[in-house]
């Protein structure tokens, strides 16, 4: 996998939410923080494979929705126990109000 | 629709006639190789727009009960030692006790999911209070439950099973006189003190966490000695019983409502409406139980804080079977079922979903199928 690759409109992502992307065998969680800036992560939590599009965003953690294991989605690092190991992030960009990720 | 249980015997394909319930044996083996461990469960489907709203965090509700727990704690304890010496402080000792020893239960649970506050330090305060109170190790207990909630109910998976097949009567009796549990968990905090995590919390307590175990072990341990001090240097059992005997003469509210959580109901089901039972309680309970009453919905949705878990409950009745209708109705339903266990252990009691349900992954216990007109295909 290689190069930018289209995910959504701008505007289908509230703010402080998140949505899945399924791209190339691969489950990612994109994230629209309260400032309206885009966020991605590997889409599944470390410590289960929960999917992360499922939980909270607050500020700038996402909440996994089964144990509740908080992660920085700007940084991937893990906050909060179940969770010890960081999440992978990818870079994103928006563009003509369309969301793009560069996956790492 | 009334009471809404089928008594069902699983003697099904693929169900065996004995469990073993220890977390290193066979059935343990069994969980993972069937694809019981860490399987994907059945949730009801939610609009995003509407989850999001169950979900958002406040600090108010949590704040405002935790104010109303202190200044009961404060006001108990006040009474209970005013009134030292004369049978008045009996009644002082009762609420005392329960807000102690069982209100703790709730609040270990909740600020440890972390939905109680929306203030990460409030629920991480709470939750080590809390834990002290109930005599619940936090890091242990934190990784059990995570487990709870991953394997609900798997036999050889789930740490925190409350009731075996075929259940031990006396046990459960000496549960809510809260001795057997204190018992057990001042022999645990001894344990852990030395640096001793057991084979069997290896398996959901990883290496990182388990010196935090013994560090609060110790801690906690100073505390009940310096309490026990107090008490030899006054020649009075008063400090122990602000301090370490409320776990146990006020255990009995939590170990009757959690029993309820899934006594009686189905092992081996990934399906929280098979496994978990929803309870209509009276405001008393669902206070010092923080609504844990909503348990099908808790376990379904974790992230829903306990204060939104009624809106949550309203919103998916339709997908689950007749909540129980009283904490009465619930021992009536599962104390048969635990006296039949005895000679049938793998009786259970089988709950029976609305029309308006989606079925039950039948394709997933199919000795529940046969007797399910709905489970099937």
């Amino acid at each position: 996998m290689s190069g930018w690759i289209e995910v959504c409109d701008a505007d289908d992502i509230e703010a402080e939410d998140v949505m899945r992307f399924d791209h190339g065998g691969r489950t990612f969680a994109i994230y629209r923080s309260p400032d309206d800036l885009y966020f991605a992560t590997d889409g599944q939590c470390t410590h289960e494979k929960v999917h992360l599009a499922d939980g909270l965003v607050l500020d700038d953690t996402i909440e996994c929705p089964k144990h509740n294991g908080r992660f920085n989605y700007r940084t991937g690092e893990a906050l909060r126990a179940p969770v010890c190991v960081n999440l992978q992030t990818h870079a994103v960009k928006v563009e003509a109000g369309k969301v793009y990720l560069l996956p790492a | 629709m009334g009471a809404s249980v089928l008594s069902g015997s699983g003697k099904g394909a693929g169900m065996p006639a004995r469990r073993d319930y220890s977390l290193t044996g066979p059935d343990a083996r069994r969980a993972v190789e069937t694809g019981l461990a860490a399987a994907q469960w059945y949730h009801t489907e939610i609009p995003r727009k509407a989850m999001k709203e169950l979900m958002q965090r406040s600090d108010g509700p949590a704040i405002r009960d935790t104010l109303i727990w202190f200044a009961g704690l404060a006001l108990s304890a006040a009474g209970g030692v005013w009134f030292w010496g004369t049978w008045w402080c009996a009644p002082f000792f009762a609420v005392y006790g329960v807000l102690y020893g069982s209100a703790s239960d709730s609040r270990w649970h909740e600020c440890g999911h972390g939905t109680a506050f929306r203030t990460q330090w409030m629920n991480d305060a709470v939750y080590q209070l809390a834990c002290f109170m109930v005599m619940r190790n936090p890091s242990i207990w934190r990784w059990s439950h995570a487990r709870h909630h991953t394997d609900t109910i798997i036999v050889g998976r789930d740490p925190e099973l409350p009731v075996r097949r075929p259940p031990r009567l006396g046990r459960i009796a000496l549960d809510f006189l809260g001795a057997l549990s204190a018992w057990q968990a001042m022999a645990a905090m001894l344990r852990y003190a030395t640096g001793t995590v057991s084979e069997a919390e290896k398996t959901f307590v990883p290496p990182s966490e388990r010196p935090r175990a013994v560090f609060a072990a110790r801690i906690w341990l100073a505390i009940y000695a310096a309490t026990i001090a107090l008490a030899l240097a006054l020649q009075s059992w008063l400090p122990l019983m602000l301090v370490g005997l409320p776990s146990i003469y006020g255990a009995w509210h939590h170990v009757m409502a959690g029993l309820l959580q899934h006594g009686g109901l189905a092992e081996d089901v990934i399906d929280h409406r098979l496994n978990s039972r929803t309870v209509y309680m009276n405001p008393f309970s669902r206070f010092i139980y923080w609504n844990m009453n909503y348990h099908v919905e808790h376990h379904m949705f974790p992230m829903v804080p306990y204060h939104a878990l009624p809106r949550l409950h309203t919103l998916i009745a339709h997908d689950l079977p007749a909540p129980t209708p009283s904490i009465l109705a619930g021992y009536r339903e599962m104390i048969p079922a635990f006296l039949r266990q005895l000679s049938d252990p793998e009786h259970f009691i089988r709950r029976e979903l609305p029309p308006t349900a989606k079925p039950y992954r039948w394709e997933l216990h199919p000795e529940l199928a046969p007797e399910l007109p709905e489970a099937r295909p």
